[in-house]
């Protein structure tokens, strides 16, 4: 049973390199993709089960014990990462199908593709700090070639950008696992977080444990955003997708393990931080997203609120608000994906992504307009939908923790994403129809993916109580780390 | 030894941080390869550079210098060499096709 824990990383491999291979057969190559997409997701799905009734699951590759050789640790918490990330990557998969057109599809998209699922299940699973880094790399080098993938203009300046940053933030990972090293003396993340109990988190250590703030903000866009926005807009609107849906999740996801495993004893000064930048994100995200008028840059600043927001949960630190960023997290994977293809159907009916240029839509795109609507709600946090137990849980723990002017950012926050979202909408579906010569698109594959994920959102609200036995299963391993280190450093 | 060490990574950063705060993308690439460089002298440099035979079992020394930071340099060297790569040949194309070779050039808005 543990083997197939390698089993999410395995698949997307397989099939990236398979792909190479059948580089004219475009049908061939989407039937491949589809397949192993769907296999990944009924894996993560089977494994969830598993580690919900049995607990921890861990595989020691070549069967060498931690702390010598390199474990994979599926808890719950990555488990559910990878399975939201799993179901979000097979609906941007079946949108840019019916989307990226064949000129891209024949120059390895799908490779690349399935190399930056690799990279992101793996930082998911990955028990081990350099392993954790080579899996970013991965993930980052597929998603250079996806963000320059067709060479627009746009395209060669923004990547050009991103690479550098990347390149940088990437080197200062490096050093950062230099210095652990040489103060901890382990690689395995089990073993550093006892070593660094051991030692007590002092001088040397806290310095490190910001540089890995540093480093991995600047993947997540956590308060260093100033690369994102520009960036994320400048590739086509399923690449988008993929990016805003996945790629920060993987550095959120890097922070709160960081903070909630390694850099436990000195609490005060990391966190202290960590609030403060999750507060500075809140608010520059939403007065990007208010400022504004077209549509990747709302996006892209909506996608950096919601960063700011659950790393507000991992902030306040107790298990309300650790259950709610997992649970954000979930939400914020599949919504995000949804948010974006649903802005690339609007981009691509208008036939511009600048807001003043439309108006109108809701007489013939009537479907798009609603949904785009409900998941406005649903992001801001509308109770049945799914954003909302996330917040609940995080807002309150942040109260119980005293962080009251933490919360009422986060709230505004909150209402910022509506107003944007809902600028949109009105912009965009409501008014008088725009006189332009218009291109008529048929939308009725991408909408039915879109309504697919709309019912998941739905269904993740209104299931919020059953999804709850896993969420705090995830959270319990998060609030308390000697649960992981007890599950990977057994015998 | 790891004082001097130190020091030449100290002045690898700067000059790479300087480079790539510099105009030209051609600079920028080069200060990338400094600034690598230099973290790869740290990883080795901060694990310990005592003297003791190569981390081969035939030389049947008493110690070994650690051999863990030169897999992980191993490891990032060649990762960098790809991404290094893909970064002249977008510098290139960059060039190329849009007649960018400084970055002020690919300031702006996205919509022009």
């Amino acid at each position: 049973m543990s083997n197939l824990l390698v089993l999410p990383i395995l698949i997307p491999l397989c099939t990236a390199v398979l792909l190479i291979f059948l580089r004219g057969k475009l049908r061939l190559q989407r039937g491949i993709s589809v397949v192993s997409s769907v296999l990944t997701v009924l894996i993560s799905i089977l494994l969830i089960a598993h580690v919900h009734k049995e607990g921890f699951l861990t595989l020691q590759m070549g069967g060498w014990a931690p702390p010598y050789g390199i474990v994979f640790a599926g808890d719950m918490f990555a488990l559910l990462l990878v399975t939201a990330a799993s179901i979000a990557s097979l609906a941007i998969l079946l949108y840019s199908i019916s989307t990226i057109g064949e000129k891209r599809e024949h120059y390895y998209y799908y490779t690349f593709y399935h190399f930056l699922l690799v990279g992101v299940f793996g930082s998911f699973l990955t028990g081990d700090i350099f392993n954790l880094f080579v899996f970013f790399e991965v993930m980052l080098i597929s998603s250079y070639a996806l963000l320059s993938l067709g060479g627009t203009r746009l395209q060669l300046k923004e990547t050009s950008k991103y690479l550098l940053i990347n390149i940088v933030s990437s080197t200062l990972f490096v050093a950062a696992v230099a210095y652990l090293y040489a103060a901890a003396g382990t690689l395995n993340m089990a073993h550093l977080s006892q070593r660094i109990s051991e030692a007590g988190q002092g001088g040397v250590l806290n310095v490190i444990a910001v540089l890995f703030l540093i480093v991995f903000s600047l993947k997540a866009g956590l308060f260093l955003f100033f690369w994102l926005p520009g960036s994320y807009s400048a590739p086509p609107a399923a690449v988008r997708a993929l990016f805003g849906a996945l790629l920060t999740k993987v550095g959120l996801y890097a922070i709160i393990r960081t903070f909630t495993l390694l850099f436990v004893d000195n609490a005060g000064l990391t966190h202290s931080l960590i609030l403060w930048m999750a507060a500075a994100t809140m608010i520059l995200g939403s007065l990007g997203a208010v400022a504004y008028k077209d549509i990747p840059r709302i996006l892209n600043y909506n996608v950096i609120i919601s960063v700011g927001f659950v790393v507000l949960g991992l902030a306040a630190g107790t298990r309300d608000s650790l259950d709610g960023t997992v649970f954000y997290l979930l939400h914020d994977i599949l919504a995000k994906a949804l948010l974006f293809i649903l802005g690339g159907l609007i981009i691509s009916a208008a036939g511009t992504d600048r807001l003043s240029g439309m108006g109108g839509m809701i007489r013939r795109y009537p479907l798009l307009g609603w949904m785009f609507f409900i998941l406005a709600l649903a992001l801001m946090g509308i109770p049945p939908l799914s954003g909302f137990a996330g917040k609940l849980l995080i807002i309150r723990g942040a109260l119980d923790a005293k962080l009251l002017t933490l919360s009422l950012i986060g709230l505004g926050s909150s209402f910022m994403v509506l107003y944007s979202l809902i600028k949109v909408f009105r912009q965009a579906f409501w008014g008088n129809e725009v006189e332009a010569e218009r291109p008529r698109v048929s939308m009725k594959g991408p909408l039915a993916v879109a309504a697919g994920l709309l019912v998941l959102v739905a269904a993740m609200g209104i299931g919020a109580e059953a999804l709850f036995a896993y969420v705090s299963q995830a959270g319990s391993v998060l609030a308390s780390p000697e649960l992981y280190i007890q599950a990977i450093m057994k015998e | 030894m790891e004082i001097l060490i130190a020091l030449a990574i100290g002045v690898l950063f700067t000059v790479g941080v300087y480079l790539v705060l510099s105009k030209g993308l051609l600079r920028i690439l080069l200060g990338t390869t400094l600034i690598t460089h230099g973290v790869h002298l740290l990883l080795l440099t901060m694990s310990g550079l005592k003297t003791g035979a190569s981390p081969l079992l035939g030389e049947k020394a008493d110690s070994y210098v650690d051999p863990l930071p030169q897999a992980l340099i191993l490891t990032s060297i060649v990762i960098s060499f790809g991404v290094s790569a893909f970064f002249i040949v977008l510098a290139y194309r960059a060039y190329r096709s849009a007649g960018m070779d400084d970055v002020e050039g690919t300031r702006g808005e996205s919509h022009e």
